[in-house]
């Protein structure tokens, strides 16, 4: 898991409760009062593609779609486009999973923002299915600027990890 | 003996298969929330689990609102104390004025027979935060189930009409704005009377009256008030006004473009209004003769009240 990058040590599995944590931090972050969605990042997509990467037997399928039915009601839209969108991305993340993390930096984050835009791609057909109007191209800064928080994301996740794996050296 | 592979090989279903069970789940709960409005039950449950979160989420920018008041100066005070004082003299006149006028109203209605319109209720709400759906134009406050709101109470401030109550939670309401695309008021021109209907312009944060005929008389400038037939706003409240026409040769309706009168995309507070009048029941619509078996039922209905 750790082969992509040459400074990382083996790193311990994550426990759920971290898991549990990033995912609430993250609804949180979502549920915060922004001025325009569309160019806000969806933090819940991005902590659930970095789980269904590193850890595709404990954060699957199930999980991207109950997070993403709760992203629905909270936000108060059509019951089920989230969840549809999340486990599509959990698809995805597991598939790519075991190449992702081979690449440098750059080339993961491209991977990342062309999943997010995929789920983005279903949200906006279910929403022009259920006779919604096309919101504007803008909705796609928001898999882009997800991607760009990519490498951040995936360094603060791996932080508690790591910090059990020095203690373990000394 | 039975040959079962090693635990660390057991990873349940393939991903593929998973991604069609959770898929066809999905595409199943959107069908009955987008079609039946069946999944309203597992919503609330949900909202009621997303609530402390949003509440959470909320804190930060109440903080620092809190703050920003703390710190505004005695001067700023003085001066709003001032002109709130200016207006509330200007708004109780008007008030007094509005008193005799109800009443002469009322008595005039009463001469007439019309039935006596019922005092309409109105509660403040705070806007808690906007709809985080791109798709569409709404905004929750923190009025719910628990406080009394029904799905279609009016919500308004100060200046105009706001929107209406689409969907209740326990703790707290969505209102869907004047401005969303599926939003529909129906309006009237205050300068002569005129009826129209007010659709939302969605994401140009307008209205727009559709099928207004070309040489309808309707100016830059007029003021839109609800007018009340649609049983769900009450009549006489601010909507809009028109800031644009385009009449084209081509098209026989003209294209009417409308400014919110109320603070849409602002301010804090709104009252979410309950109009609580007895209306008659809309009378049923002529059915085609074909529809034969509703029409026996009706008739059956008919005869039941005869006896």
């Amino acid at each position: 898991m750790a082969f992509g990058s040459k400074s990382e040590h083996i790193l311990r599995p994550a426990r759920a409760s971290t898991v549990a944590a990033s995912l609430a931090i993250a609804l949180l972050l979502n549920f915060l009062p922004w001025k325009d969605m569309r160019l806000v990042p969806d933090f819940v997509a991005l902590v659930l593609t970095f789980w269904c990467v590193r850890q595709p037997r404990l954060v699957g399928l199930g999980v991207a779609w109950t997070v993403g039915l709760l992203v629905d009601a909270g936000n108060g839209v059509l019951l089920g486009q989230h969840a549809l969108a999340y486990s599509l991305l959990a698809f995805l993340s597991i598939w790519f999973s075991r190449r992702l993390l081979w690449f440098g930096a750059m080339l993961q984050a491209a991977h990342v923002a062309l999943m997010l835009a995929v789920a983005q791609t279903l949200v906006l057909l279910v929403r022009l299915a259920a006779g919604d109007p096309f919101p504007g191209w803008a909705i796609y800064v928001s898999p882009l600027a997800g991607a760009l928080l990519w490498p951040m994301v995936s360094w603060l996740l791996t932080l508690p990890q790591r910090r059990l794996e020095r203690e373990q050296t000394i | 003996m039975e040959h079962t592979p090693p635990p660390f090989f057991k990873r349940g279903p393939a991903p593929l298969v998973r991604l069609f069970f959770f898929a066809s789940l999905s595409l199943a709960l959107l069908v009955l929330d987008a079609r039946f409005r069946y999944a309203e039950g597992l919503r609330g449950v949900l909202a009621l689990a997303a609530y402390p979160l949003q509440r959470a989420a909320t804190a930060p920018v109440e903080l620092l609102r809190t703050v920003g008041d703390y710190f505004s100066t005695q001067a700023q005070l003085f001066e709003e104390n001032a002109a709130l004082r200016a207006k509330n003299l200007a708004l109780s006149q008007a008030a007094q004025r509005f008193e005799t006028a109800e009443a002469d109203a009322a008595q005039l209605r009463r001469l007439i027979g019309a039935a006596e319109k019922l005092e309409v209720k109105a509660r403040p709400a705070e806007i808690l935060y906007a709809g985080r759906d791109p798709y569409s134009h709404k905004v929750f406050v923190n009025l719910g189930e628990r406080q009394g709101v029904k799905p279609g109470s009016p919500v308004t401030d100060e200046a105009g009409v706001i929107g209406q109550v689409t969907r209740v939670h326990p703790l707290v309401s969505e209102v869907t704005l004047v401005t969303d695309q599926d939003h529909v008021v129906p309006i009237q021109v205050v300068r002569n009377g005129l009826r129209a209907i007010a659709f939302g312009g969605g994401a140009s944060g307008m209205l727009e009256l559709r099928f207004t005929a070309g040489n309808a008389e309707i100016q830059n400038g007029d003021r839109l008030v609800t007018s009340g037939i649609d049983g769900t706003y009450p009549a006489g409240l601010p909507v809009a006004t028109v800031v644009r026409i385009e009449r084209d040769a081509e098209n026989s309706f003209a294209r009417v473009i409308c400014r919110p009168a109320g603070g849409v995309d602002r301010g804090r507070f709104v009252l979410v209004l309950s109009d609580e009048t007895a209306r008659p029941p809309r009378p049923e619509e002529a059915q085609s003769g074909k529809d034969r078996r509703s029409d026996k039922a009706r008739r059956a209905r008919v005869k039941e009240k005869d006896a």
